[in-house]
């Protein structure tokens, strides 16, 4: 991996969102306004934004950046540059690492911008620490990212892109104990829920755990990210069979 | 520059076979610094499957394929074979001159040699539009500037003159010309036989394999035709 090659292909990523306006202010508006609609409509029940709120920090993020990812890399698939660059000397890594960091740092905004916006405006009064769910929101994106990434080599479409989202998304969502408990699923469901990365979010923004416990879950959801990336780069082919 | 004893392009009975389908039967051909040479075939004859094969970005089944002192798809050839797909392969949502500059920094290549292909192909003055709103052509040149940087002995431009007018396709001939009149190897590919027939050597390639190789002037010798059109017609037809 070539650092310069690296920041480089971060920078034109970055200058290629720029251009897109829109795009830049769905991925970090969305996430913060869909929590403040929660905090609203939860605004007749005291206490039920402080226990769902922050779980749903760790879900938003994450559906965001995965969509936003898979489309973008698709395109560049699609559009020939992927190609162009295979000619030139850049590195898978380079690529990988390229968009890991670009849409990284768009997931530290965005997890800042929710996370301080959920305890003033929004008025969370969680019994967690402020800077473990900001970085549970951060790994989320982060987690959408790497997915994106990695998905995107299946899809030959962005049509099909889009649809890998409720593939992907809505079962770990159904699973993630937002709906029902993960303790209370039926065993084989349970035993899936608890390593699925949606699930770890979830867990790593629960109240009053040991920190062993929440150290486990910031490791599954490392885990995920690096396989995901290192599945993403596998999937990225120099030379056509 | 490449030096003259030593072909650019050295092809041996180069064999390509994908998902079950023959698209290259054997293919051999030399090449050597300053040839100008069109390759010509009709849609599906296999243009671009060559093309990507040299490139090293196609997978090769038998035969070989050597550019310059490396096998084809060496790393050490990244960023020594200009190339230019026929998708325009760059970037729809940056500007010229972003575009420009992140391919020149992936080569390393200093500002002064952006400023360079720039000039080159004339959109100097559309440094800070975006791609996506220029037009068919002006893209073209753009992505033949990606093509051009860092000066590579040898280039590889597909159907680079395709729905474009007539005025650019005489400019870009030009511009063709005048690398290959300073060492440069360049293989362009066409379907349209009139403007090909300003390359000094002409391939031609039909159903995998390459009937003809010769001037333009040997072409209508061989196949007897008044026109190039016809002599084109003539060879693709298999007469």
């Amino acid at each position: 991996m070539n650092l310069r090659r690296t920041l480089l292909t971060t920078k034109r990523i970055l200058e290629q969102l720029r251009h897109d306006p829109r795009t830049l202010a769905l991925l970090l508006l969305v996430p913060t306004a869909l929590v403040g609609l929660l905090s609203w409509s939860l605004a007749n029940r005291p206490g039920a934004f402080d226990a769902v709120g922050p779980k749903l920090l760790g879900v938003f993020p994450l559906v965001v950046m995965f969509l936003v990812t898979s489309v973008i890399t698709l395109r560049e698939r699609t559009v020939g540059t992927l190609e162009r660059l295979f000619t030139l000397p850049l590195t898978k890594a380079d690529f990988i690492a390229g968009y890991a960091i670009a849409f990284g740092a768009l997931a530290l905004v965005q997890s800042l911008l929710v996370s301080v916006l959920s305890y003033t405006w929004y008025g969370l009064a969680h019994q967690g620490v402020p800077w473990r769910i900001s970085i549970v929101a951060l790994c989320a994106g982060l987690l959408g990212t790497a997915f994106g990434l990695a998905l995107s080599a299946v899809a030959h479409t962005e049509f099909q892109a889009v649809q890998f989202m409720p593939a992907f998304i809505l079962p770990q969502l159904l699973l993630c104990g937002l709906v029902i408990p993960v303790s209370q699923l039926p065993t084989v469901l349970r035993g899936i829920a608890y390593v699925l990365p949606m699930t770890a979010a979830v867990h790593a923004v629960a109240p009053q755990q040991s920190t062993p416990y929440y150290l486990g879950q910031f490791a599954i959801m490392l885990a995920y990210i690096f396989a995901a990336l290192v599945v993403g780069a596998g999937t990225l082919r120099r030379v056509t069979k | 520059m490449a030096s003259s004893s030593q072909p650019t392009f050295e092809v041996s009975n180069l064999r390509v076979v994908r998902d079950g389908n023959e698209i290259l039967t054997s293919i051999s051909f030399h090449a050597v610094a300053g040839e100008l040479i069109g390759l010509l075939g009709p849609s599906g004859s296999g243009k671009t499957t060559l093309m990507r094969s040299l490139l090293g970005v196609q997978a090769i089944t038998g035969g070989s394929a050597r550019i310059m002192d490396s096998v084809a798809g060496s790393p050490s050839l990244r960023g020594r074979l200009g190339y230019m797909a026929q998708t325009s392969a760059v970037y729809l949502d940056l500007t010229v001159a972003e575009n420009i500059r992140y391919f020149a920094g992936v080569l390393a290549q200093p500002p002064s040699e952006i400023a360079r292909v720039m000039d080159v192909v004339a959109l100097t003055s559309f440094a800070h539009r975006l791609v996506s709103s220029l037009s068919g052509g002006e893209r073209t040149r753009v992505s033949l500037g990606v093509a051009l940087l860092g000066s590579p002995p040898a280039l590889i431009l597909d159907e680079p003159t395709v729905g474009l007018d007539p005025i650019l396709r005489r400019d870009l001939w030009r511009t063709f010309e005048d690398l290959a009149s300073t060492g440069v190897t360049v293989i362009v590919s066409s379907h349209v036989m009139d403007e090909a027939a300003r390359c000094a050597r002409l391939l031609l390639l039909r159903e995998g394999a390459l009937p003809f190789d010769g001037t333009p002037a040997s072409l209508l010798t061989a196949s007897g035709a008044p026109g190039y059109d016809e002599a084109f017609e003539r060879l693709i037809e298999g007469e």
